[in-house]
């Protein structure tokens, strides 16, 4: 299958990557680009585990074929944190326990950032409704809940750069 | 936060029931930690399996000579390629299993016995080149007839999965053979006395179906079979110690050939006890010219071919007296075990009545093998389908005398003294707290909560109710080795080898710090390979916090002792003359921090190492109470949960905030098998929902936030009370629904999952 080259912006920097056509997002992050933060749990878009932002849009990287990214900007799990540590959203995640095995976590962590920079000031309900595309199986989501509220107040008080 | 402690004694700690972040946090946040799929070895390969698209079929013969000449394939393999052993049970978590089924579970001989059993495997250089290969396989097959139905394969006409699988009735083995292969009885008094001295008598049928654990992160396995013959595993399991045995018997190699690096895990809830891919990956890797492999299910798979829990039908009755004296109770249990013996069934006869103090029993326990899936163990293993049983029959009972259903519950309630249905006496335990706090909780005198389908609450057709039911988990002790070793600066190097699978690091770590007398920060712990540490059983079974926290106990008060020694040494007095308080020593006014002392530990008699391992049968069992608020739409079958509280006897919460987490995690997996989980298969015994689209768990759109009360009854067999506390929560849920459902509706569901389509179907709607 002939290959082909692609070039995007992944966590703000310049990446070139080689694939076949038939290859997923998920795929180029986790085997050519050695991003394996972004995780896989059901292949088929249903579990959210391998969440990324593509372009401002929150999308299953394992239903974006990986030549469809070239010339966008491509956020990951470990693009979230910035230069001087945790993003809020990963230290109230710590603080509200709001993991119990961890393997949702990536999903749930840029499926908050997406919803909060899309609504920073979510009620419950909304947060409820745009997380109901990200499965987990551990906490019941309470203390996931939880944990984005936290983050939107502050990020109200001091907004993440 | 959303729970509240109560608790019986509050002795001061510093560190026990804090909550600190966990060790493992930043990495589990920011998408470095490394699962099982994550681990990259260089020259890897890919593994895929080819499985049965038959439920039930002999196996003529496979042609792998396609697959083996395409470029980039490395390796193809086929039952024949392994050893087959004897029958020969071992320990798995908190049960056993026969090795030979387990063999013949990784990969077929002979028959195929459900659809997804695997047939073959192929390693190749990419992932989608061993997938392409899996097409070029020729596999000829005879299908068999196919028994799905417990009741339908416990009949002596139904078409037998082995043809050598005796009952063992009793401990007598029958002469023919059949699909059930155990009958256990417990029994005490005289139950048809009792019935017939009884003022009310409820007798009912449950239904319930096979259901996964659900855990998002599929089965995967890397191994490297090097040319020295050592075998390196890299997988996400909760028995590392337990693998590492079936995979070397599943080889025919000894197990010191065979090191086992346990990855972070996502999620198991039973479901990974035991071995599937490993063995594949282990075979590929050799004949591929000891290359590391890698194997990993995609969703199908883990929902088609690997461990979710039996599907069951169960009889109850249950007399009471005037007084509201539970009198008699029976149960009739029958679970699917799938495509080999070793249901859960015996562990649902010891839950079903447990909560209670009742005189004359009689249960009865089928395991019958079907052409499903080998059944795992998924959370309290058989409780949850036996709870649901026997609490929808115990709030029936409470309506009929016109108690109060936690009031008949309290009444009943087990207490220390009272025998256990199926045999032990209880300890101390704490089910009548727990249920007096649920009943004292205000949810149980708040109005119903408002409804969500239906906020102006004006349609007829929205009927809101409350329902409450009991749980129990016999919990478990377990084996746990563990070392510590003191550091220059203080801290300590805490290294364990039970997989940390909801925040066990913070709580093994945490009993450390409060035994020695250092910070929680001072603590670093590690989870380590099998032959980096001493034998731990499985992390299940509610045991980690309890078995390897006693260790971690143990260990601070070895270290402790070190210290008295050095300080003793350095201040020219004997050890036992030395203080000790909050890690600070002190004698005759001399006075040093464990700091110092650490920073001087050459200098008096070189490093400072404890090791140890420890084993308890001092569990104590675990109990919880329900209330649920939740309201039906009787036009379409759709059930919302509106309000739910949760009260457990949790021993001592180490660090609450994952304790609540598991009363709230086995709630939203409870409410998932009461109201939408179920494994749906076609008459031939295709599987039809093997996805997370059509095998729905709950949202967070499904679920209210979810409260927990933690009572805390310490467990007297643990230096701080320590109680399993995971398992339990799973327990009530479906119970609650269903006669939450009732009391709204009037129609009692007996059938698990309570769908839509099935709550019209008992309103008379379809």
């Amino acid at each position: 299958m002939s290959k082909t080259l692609v070039q995007a912006r992944i966590n703000g920097e310049e990446v070139a990557f080689v694939c076949e056509p038939n290859q997923t997002l998920l795929e180029v992050l986790r085997n050519t680009l050695g991003l394996t933060g972004t995780k896989e749990g059901c292949s088929n878009g249903n579990c959210g585990a391998c969440n990324v932002i593509l372009d401002g849009v929150l999308v299953n990287s394992c239903l974006v074929l990986a030549v469809e990214v070239a010339g966008k900007s491509v956020t990951t799990v470990e693009g979230i944190a910035g230069p001087n540590g945790l993003h809020p959203i990963q230290q109230k995640f710590l603080e509200h326990a709001a993991l119990q095995c961890g393997i949702c976590t990536p999903g749930f962590i840029v499926a908050a950032k997406a919803l909060l920079d899309h609504n920073p000031h979510p009620t419950e309900e909304e947060a409820r409704r745009w997380l109901a595309g990200n499965l987990c199986r551990c906490t019941g989501y309470d203390k996931i809940v939880r944990a984005v509220l936290a983050a939107a107040e502050v990020l109200q008080a001091a907004p993440a750069t | 936060m959303s729970g509240e402690n109560q608790s019986v004694e509050q002795p001061t700690y510093r560190v026990v029931g804090t909550r600190p972040i966990r060790p493992d946090g930043v990495d589990k946040v920011t998408g470095r930690a490394i699962f099982g799929a994550d681990v990259r070895l260089s020259g890897m390969l890919y593994g895929r399996v080819l499985r049965s698209p038959h439920a039930h079929a002999r196996i003529k013969s496979i042609d792998t000579s396609a697959a083996e000449a395409l470029p980039g394939v490395k390796a193809v393999i086929t039952g024949r390629d392994f050893p087959d052993p004897q029958n020969k049970v071992a320990a798995s978590g908190e049960g056993t299993v026969n090795l030979r089924s387990l063999a013949h579970n990784c990969i077929a001989r002979d028959k195929v016995l459900y659809f997804g059993h695997a047939v073959a495997a192929v390693a190749a250089t990419t992932p989608n080149l061993a997938e392409e290969a899996l097409k070029l396989i020729r596999v000829e097959y005879e299908p068999l007839p196919v028994v799905l139905d417990v009741l339908e394969a416990m009949r002596p006409d139904a078409p037998l999965l082995h043809e050598d699988l005796r009952t063992n009735e009793m401990g007598q083995r029958s002469e023919r053979p059949s699909n059930v292969a155990n009958h256990t009885r417990h029994e005490r008094g005289d139950v048809e006395k009792a019935f017939a001295e009884a003022a009310v008598v409820v007798e009912r049928e449950f239904r319930t179906s096979m259901v996964h654990q659900g855990y998002i992160e599929p089965q995967n396995g890397t191994v490297l079979w090097n040319a020295d013959g050592q075998i390196s595993v890299w997988c996400s399991t909760q028995a590392p110690f337990d693998e590492r045995s079936q995979i070397a018997e599943i080889l025919d190699v000894p197990v010191s050939k065979i090191k086992l690096t346990p990855a972070e895990i996502g999620g198991g809830f039973g479901g990974k006890l035991s071995v599937y891919l490993e063995p594949l990956a282990a075979m590929l890797s050799k004949k591929a010219g000891h290359k590391p492999v890698q194997m990993v299910m995609n969703r199908a798979e883990v929902l088609a071919a690997t461990g979710p829990t039996s599907g069951s039908c169960i009889r109850v009755k249950m007399g009471a007296d005037r007084n509201g004296c539970i009198v008699a109770a029976q149960a009739w249990m029958a679970y699917e075990a799938g495509a080999f013996p070793g249901s859960p069934v015996d562990a649902g006869a010891g839950v079903i009545f447990a909560p209670y103090r009742i005189p004359n029993v009689r249960i009865d326990a089928y395991d019958v093998v079907v052409n499903k899936p080998r059944a795992g163990a998924y959370r309290a293993p058989g409780g949850t389908n036996a709870a649901f049983a026997s609490e929808s029959v115990i709030d029936e009972l409470a309506e009929q005398l016109g108690i109060d259903p936690l009031e008949f519950r309290i009444l009943n309630g087990a207490k220390e003294g009272d025998r256990r249905a199926d045999g032990p006496v209880y300890r101390r335990i704490g089910f009548i707290e727990a249920a007096q706090a649920a009943q004292a909780h205000p949810h149980y005198s708040a109005p119903l909560a408002p409804s969500r389908l239906d906020p102006t609450g004006k349609n007829p057709a929205i009927k809101r109710g409350r329902g409450v039911a009991a749980g129990f988990w016999f919990n478990w002790g377990g084996k746990s080795s563990a070392w510590a070793s003191l550091n220059p600066d203080g801290t300590v190097s805490l290294i364990e080898g039970s997989p940390d699978i909801g925040g066990s690091r913070a709580s093994i770590a945490m009993q450390l710090a409060e035994s020695l007398g250092v910070r929680f920060e001072d603590v670093k712990p590690a989870v380590v390979d099998t032959d980096s540490v001493g034998y731990n059983d499985a992390t299940g079974g509610s045991r980690v916090t309890f078995g390897t926290g006693w260790v971690a106990y143990r260990l601070g008060q070895k270290l402790k002792q070190q210290l008295k020694e050095r300080a003793a040494l350095l201040w020219d007095v004997s050890p036992e003359q030395v203080q000790v308080e909050a890690g600070m020593f002190s004698c005759n006014g001399h006075r040093i921090t464990i700091q110092e002392l650490a920073a001087k530990m050459h200098e008096t008699g070189g490093p400072i190492v404890a090791g140890d391992t420890f084993e308890s049968e001092e569990y104590g069992p675990g109990f919880g109470v329900h209330i649920v608020d939740l309201e039906v739409d009787t036009e379409t079958g759709k059930v919302q949960i509106l309000r739910y509280t949760a009260a457990q006897d949790v021993g001592r919460a180490i660090h609450p905030s994952y304790v609540e987490g598991q009363l709230q995690g086995g709630v939203a997996q409870g409410i998932g098998w009461a109201l939408n989980e179920e494994y749906v298969y076609d008459a031939d015994g295709h599987l039809l929902n093997a996805s997370f689209l059509d095998y729905r768990i709950p949202t967070a759109l499904d679920l209210p936030m979810i409260d927990t009360v933690l009572v805390e009854v310490p467990n007297p067999g643990h230096p701080y009370g320590v109680r399993g506390v995971g398992e339990t929560p799973i327990v009530p849920p479906a119970g609650a629904v269903a006669n939450a459902i009732y009391h709204a509706t009037g129609v009692r569901m007996t059938t698990l999952p309570m769908s839509p389509a099935r709550i019209l179907e008992a309103l008379g709607k379809v």
